[in-house]
């Protein structure tokens, strides 16, 4: 028999029997700032493609979560943060090593911008919309002029963002689950899916619904991939490697993991849109609503699992 | 200057002075630690083994928590020690997640803590809290980079380990087998 | 006034007049004897040390009480110059500010109001409870005798009780430090070799090259010069032998572990002796010049061979041989340990005899590396007149018993409180000085009954612990923190004097012992006793008379001496008589021949658990002592409750899970009051348990302790008594699991 324990007691609180330092702030926050990456992903491609007629809910109507998605986001962060007096110490100083930090610098840019780009087209939305001042009509016009440089910023700002929402977790090599370099990949393509799911399902218009059932597709076979590639790499990996995989493979994630994040969040909704292309009607709120829900799982789960797998005791 | 530990597991008995002195010197609230005692046991009756760790920060060369921290806040100084300056951590959390020995802890008023090689006590030429607690005397502590330190001397006579080298971190706690 | 005496849990005294009284202590406390706080210097330094010597265990380690600017107690560190901690304090010392901080301390002295059905304890002032005991002890002797009072007490501060009951009249002082702890090697070893073991024990582990456990935990037991020196001995290659049927810290430490059968050591160490003379590795020398009885040891133990003892041990005989040559050939800088607390199976006398004999002819009694000869520095005593003479004494309850004892026995002052018409039994008071009877000592419900038939209790400790729910009248104490105590004057290699002074007043309404033994003389008409105005004049008068003082003393805490004889290590061939019969090293014991015991050790088996039970094996951990510490916050961090260690075998059995509650039943169908954690443990054996002593605490003003673990003390309730010298066996009891709540069973 192998026994191993703490006798002197560790009892600093979150870090035993299992690490449980972030919680819902957290892998909220990374579903958010993938969604609104996702988004602004497509809105600026589009724009600058000049799709701006034919795909209107991608370029105008669904950015307009995202500023939202940001602010609440950002706010989740916030509430993370144990010492928060000291929240501006963030923007003291840039550290290209901490993705905490590009993180936070990324937010801090491409949350105004997604702003001005809302605020852009709120007129066209809200035709009875009231500036008030001058000046704002005035800047309306500049932002309405310079949209092509401002797509560009956000097409630039929305990858690093959605990377950025990866690699956060699997910069920590002290957790063997996070441990790998698909995370990264993994988790911009699910926030890419996660942003193509909300423009399908507020879109009205059927040949742009269609485009992103496509888009959709692609990114959920590439989720797959990855996701198959993720386990096949760990269990040839280090034993803690293997004991991170075991979690989801008969340990105590795998109804979640397989149930709810494979099965509802990818799978399901997979073949619904393909129903859907095939022209059987599909009410489309249900893949949209179950590919937001697996990304918003899949982030709880990869959050909660990877603070249980350690290298020691 | 490399300052480094060597803890002997031929002699420590897990007695747990090493945290309550450290407690005490660091004023470390009561419920939190900053260094701890591992036990492990192998084998089966009456076939055993025990070996019995104080561990605490490594003060890793090769610092993920340093990395990562997104203020600065966590740092390296001389001799390799790796400090959290509490005003300037924001308790994001993403150093306590990068530590593979669980090194850190979120301090009650927010900041995260954790072993500073009792820095202050260092430089004043005395060891820190623990080692000069110790009644079995099996921590050893000083600078890699003399030859004629505590720490080289049973580094260059003994054998030794490192916890979880797998994780990359190169740590700078050695344990002596 | 009779009443039946019930427990009662301090936590029934109002809560409102705590506060109250605390307002008005502050105000009182200036003129307080022994203060240090009236002349504080005003420009102060960031630090402030004052000397103590630790109070945690009875190792009374020297330190520094450190303090800040704001008067903040911060940590207490070893002091550099003290030999029994050479600069190191254990984990309990080092935590001994728990003891300081602690907010369940006893704040005010607390009176029994005992209507019918409605008992509790009052508040009142130090002059109404002090006349209060002094009534009462004043009736007592009048009616009864002085003898009648006994004095339970353990711990420096106890010196100054014990000055006052023996001014008072009674010879009845005890402690449980003999009869349930060091009592059978020091009457062992007394029968051998003339001298007792001591405390701090004489054993130069430093220097040995062989240090042979017979259980001892040391590592567990964290009695701190030995576990220093022990590491010393690691690094310079000594071997360690350990004996135990448990995995100790010890035994994974050491070359060689014996994993004894348990109650059977007695065969080994025959064995060992066997081998020993038979190779002929004894050491001739030393035995011819300084030993009788060799011949009849030889004849003894002709039969006693390994393959004997392997039969009862389950030693293999091969090891027996190679561990009894590892020790000969370290001969004589070797050292099989006497051990400390030794009350475990009745024969336990004899056990130690077993061991001072095997030391005996390894030579190493009086040898480097073996036992040195320790001297300490004679404090002369403060002038007071001479104790009255007792008339009776505890012994009577005991005619013809226990001759060779020279101390009291805890158990035998309760026997001789408990009216029996064949004893001559006349106890009628006690007064119980830090020491938790409850946990000390086996059978609760002996104590108990001796407790009921008392008139009158005094308890004066620091914390509300179990034995205070008993007492008529409570008097709080201040910690060694906030007081002076005697002068620590302890045998040593170098004689030493060491220094406890306060670093802090006294919390709360709480006062120092000397303060409450001088008051308390007062009050019985005994001043004559306490001519000292402060205790500091006491002190400094003393420390003149040793060619130091209290101003000398305060700024070293630690003072060294010369030793008056060159005789630490003083058998290497030098004449020497020892103060036996023969004044020889008895091999053969003819004190023991005289009293009608065995001369030479025999093994006797002892009863194995019933089906389904397993033996209760204890010990210490090394952050807690007994039972003071369980409250104290800096240690509970690190350890809050004990466990049972179950071995895994045993677990599967019962289907036990690791970290699991259950309850422990024991022979005699007595269950713990509170449930214990499941350790499933290779480091246990299949037919024993383990758990440490001093958890399992009833008192519910005890905010961390109460109800955290079991008391092992509770189901000790089968005692081995030892015919020689009257010690309690303890560990003849055997457990079983109750795996769902005795109380919930009970009631559905
Ligand atoms: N941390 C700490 N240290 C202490 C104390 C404390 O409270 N806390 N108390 C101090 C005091 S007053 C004392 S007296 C000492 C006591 O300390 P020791 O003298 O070391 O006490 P023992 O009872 O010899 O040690 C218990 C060991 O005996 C083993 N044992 C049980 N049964 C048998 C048996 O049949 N044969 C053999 N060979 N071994 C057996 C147990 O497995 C356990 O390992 O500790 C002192 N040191
Ligand atoms: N079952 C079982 N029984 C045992 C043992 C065992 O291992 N198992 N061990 C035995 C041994 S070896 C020994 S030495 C004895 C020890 O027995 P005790 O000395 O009785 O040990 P504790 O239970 O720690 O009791 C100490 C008491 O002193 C109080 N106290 C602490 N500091 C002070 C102070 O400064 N002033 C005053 N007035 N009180 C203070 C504490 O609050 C506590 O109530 O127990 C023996 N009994
Ligand atoms: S103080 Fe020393 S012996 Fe005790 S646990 Fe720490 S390292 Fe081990
Ligand atoms: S042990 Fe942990 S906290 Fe310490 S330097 Fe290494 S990674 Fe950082
Ligand atoms: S918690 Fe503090 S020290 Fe740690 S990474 Fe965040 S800011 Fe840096
Ligand atoms: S070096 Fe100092 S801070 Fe680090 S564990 Fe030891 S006592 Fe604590
Ligand atoms: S051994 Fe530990 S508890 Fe005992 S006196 Fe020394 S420091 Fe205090
Ligand atoms: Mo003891």
């Amino acid at each position: 028999m192998k026994e191993e324990l703490i006798v002197s007691g560790r009892m600093n609180p979150g870090i035993d029997p299992y690490l449980h330092i972030w919680h819902w702030q957290i892998p909220l926050y990374l579903f958010l700032g993938g969604l609104a990456a996702g988004i602004l992903f497509f809105t600026a491609l589009y724009y600058i493609l000049g799709k701006e007629k034919e795909l209107p809910t991608a370029v105008k109507w669904a950015n307009f979560i995202a500023p939202a998605a940001l602010v609440i986001g950002l706010f989740a962060l916030f509430l993370d943060l144990k010492h928060k007096l000291f929240f501006w110490q963030l923007y003291t100083t840039i550290r290209l090593s901490s993705p905490m930090s590009w993180g936070a610098w990324t937010l801090m840019l491409i949350t105004p911008l997604a702003f001005i780009w809302s605020a852009s087209y709120l007129r066209e939305l809200v035709p009875k919309w009231d500036w008030k001042l001058k000046i704002l009509y005035d800047f309306e016009a500049l932002v309405i002029k310079y949209r092509k440089p401002l797509a560009w910023a956000i097409i630039f700002l929305s990858i690093i963002l959605g990377i950025y929402t990866g690699i956060l977790l699997s910069a920590f090599n002290a957790r063997p689950l996070w441990n790998t370099s698909l995370l990264g990949p993994l988790f911009l393509t699910s926030g890419l899916s996660t942003g193509a799911a909300v423009i399908m399902w507020m879109s009205k218009d059927h040949a742009e619904r269609a485009l992103f059932s496509k888009i959709d597709l692609i990114l959920i076979t590439a989720e797959l991939f990855f996701i198959i590639h993720l386990f096949m790499g760990f269990l040839a990996s280090t034993q803690v490697q293997i004991n991170a995989a075991e979690l989801f493979l008969g340990g105590e994630f795998t109804v979640t993991f397989w149930v709810f994040v494979i099965i509802l969040g990818l799978v399901f909704p997979g073949i619904l849109e393909i129903l859907e292309l095939r022209g059987y009607k599909v009410p489309v709120a249900v893949p949209a609503i179950l590919i937001l829900f697996g990304g918003l799982m899949f982030r709880f789960i990869m959050v909660e699992a990877g603070q249980i797998t350690r290298y020691l005791y | 200057m490399r300052y480094a530990m060597a803890i002997d597991t031929k002699k420590c008995v897990g007695c747990g002075d090493c945290v309550v002195a450290c407690q005490t010197e660091n004023n470390v609230p009561i419920g939190y630690c900053r260094d701890w005692v591992v036990e492990n046991v192998a084998g089966t009756y009456p076939q055993l083994e025990v070996e019995i760790r104080s561990e605490r920060c490594n003060h890793c060369e090769n610092s993920p928590c340093v990395r990562c921290c997104p203020t600065g806040a966590s740092h390296i100084v001389e001799g390799g020690v790796v400090l959290v300056e509490h005003n300037k951590c924001i308790g994001c959390g993403a150093c306590i997640e990068s530590c593979p020995y669980d090194a850190r802890y979120s301090h009650p008023d927010g900041y995260v803590d954790k072993c500073t090689f009792c820095l202050h006590r260092v430089q004043k030429g005395q060891d820190p809290a623990c080692v000069s607690v110790c009644p079995t005397n099996c921590m050893y502590f000083g600078d890699l980079d003399n030859p004629n330190s505590d720490v080289s001397k049973m580094l260059a006579t003994r054998k030794y380990k490192v916890l979880a080298p797998e994780a990359g971190t190169n740590p700078q706690i050695y344990y002596l087998t | 006034m009779k009443t039946r005496r019930d427990f009662i849990k301090i936590s029934a005294v109002g809560t409102g007049a705590v506060t109250l009284g605390l307002s008005t202590v502050k105000l009182a406390k200036a003129s307080e004897p022994g203060s240090i706080f009236g002349k504080k210097a005003k420009n102060q330094v960031a630090y402030e040390r004052f000397p103590t010597y630790c109070e945690v265990c009875f190792w009374k380690c020297a330190g520094w009480t450190y303090k800040d600017e704001d008067g903040k107690i911060l940590k207490i560190v070893g002091n550099e110059e003290d030999p029994h901690c050479n600069g190191r304090l254990c984990p309990r010392g080092t935590g001994g500010i728990g003891m300081y901080y602690d907010e369940d301390r006893l704040k005010k002295p607390l009176i029994r109001v005992g209507e019918p059905g409605n008992q509790s304890f009052r508040e009142a002032s130090w002059d109404e409870a002090l006349d209060l005991v002094a009534k009462n002890l004043n009736k007592i002797k009048k009616e009864h005798g002085p003898e009648c009072v006994a004095l339970f007490s353990h711990g420096t501060g106890g010196k100054m009780l014990s000055h006052l009951i023996k001014a008072f009249g009674s010879p009845n002082i005890t402690a449980p430090s003999f009869a349930q702890c060091r009592g059978p090697r020091e009457v062992a070893f007394a029968a051998t070799f003339g001298e007792e073991v001591l405390s701090p024990e004489r054993t130069d582990i430093r220097d040995t090259k062989c240090l042979v456990l017979i259980g001892s935990h040391i590592g567990e037991n964290m009695h701190n010069g030995q576990i220093q020196e022990m590491s010393e001995a690691i690094d310079n290659g000594a071997t360690i032998i350990t004996v135990d049927p448990r995995f100790s810290t010890a035994a994974s430490h050491s070359k060689f572990w014996l994993p004894i059968k348990p109650a059977t050591d007695i065969a080994l160490l025959m064995a060992w002796i066997h081998v020993i003379i038979n190779e002929e590795l004894y050491d001739k020398e030393y035995i011819d010049k300084y030993a009788y009885g060799l011949d009849q040891l030889k004849t003894h133990v002709k039969n006693m061979t390994p393959e004997w003892a392997f039969g009862i041990t389950t030693i293999e005989p091969d090891t027996i041989r190679e561990t009894a040559r590892e020790m000969a050939a370290a001969s004589p800088a070797v050292i099989v340990h006497p051990g400390r607390h030794v009350t475990w199976y009745g024969d336990d006398t004899q056990r130690s005899r077993a061991i001072a004999i095997l030391n005996a002819l390894l030579g190493s009694w009086g040898r480097r590396g073996g036992f040195f000869n320790p001297e300490a520095v004679h404090l002369p005593k403060y002038p007071s007149p001479a104790y009255p003479k007792p008339q009776k004494s505890w012994k009577d309850a005991f005619p013809g018993q226990y001759n060779l004892v020279h101390e009291v026995l805890t158990t035998g002052i309760c026997d001789a409180t408990i009216p029996n018409p064949d004893l001559g039994c006349h106890l009628k008071s006690w007064i119980v000085y830090g020491t938790n009877l409850l946990a000390s000592l086996p059978d609760q419900k002996k104590t108990l009954e001796a407790i009921e038939n008392l008139e009158f209790m005094v308890v004066i400790d620091t914390m509300p612990m179990d034995i205070t729910g008993y007492a008529d009248v409570i008097l709080p104490e201040c910690t060694y923190l906030e007081r002076y105590d005697g002068i620590r004057s302890s045998p040593h290699r170098e004689p030493n004097i060491a220094l406890r002074m306060p670093a802090a007043e006294p919390k709360y309404d709480s006062r120092p012992n000397y303060w409450i033994a001088k008051e308390l003389g007062k009050r019985l008409g005994l001043e004559e006793y306490f001519k000292w105005n402060t205790f500091e004049e006491k002190l400094d008068w003393q420390l003149k008379k040793v060619g130091s003082s209290l101003e000398e003393m305060k700024i070293l805490g630690v003072k060294k001496m010369p030793r008056e004889y060159n005789d630490l290590y003083s058998l290497n061939g030098e004449d020497y008589e020892f103060n036996t019969n023969t004044g020889k090293i008895e091999l053969y014991s003819t004190e023991l021949a005289n009293e009608g015991f065995d001369p030479l050790p025999k093994y006797t088996p002892h009863p194995e658990p019933p089906q389904g039970f397993y033996r209760l094996n204890y010990g210490r951990a090394p952050m807690h002592t007994f039972s003071r510490t369980a409250n104290n916050a800096n240690l509970t961090a690190l350890k809050k409750e004990n466990s049972v260690w179950v071995n895994p075998r045993v677990a599967k059995l019962w289907d036990l899970k690791n970290g699991q509650y259950v309850w422990l039943k024991n022979q005699d169908g007595v269950v713990s009051s509170f449930p214990i954690k499941v350790r499933v443990t290779e480091r246990i054996r299949w037919d024993s348990v383990y758990m440490v002593h001093g958890f399992g605490h009833k008192e519910k003003r005890l905010s961390r302790a109460y109800g955290k673990g079991a008391s092992d003390s509770e189901l000790v309730t089968h005692v081995m008594t030892d015919p020689i010298m009257g010690g309690t066996g303890m560990r003849g009891n055997f457990v079983t699991f109750i795996l769902n709540d005795p109380k919930k069973e009970v009631a559905s």
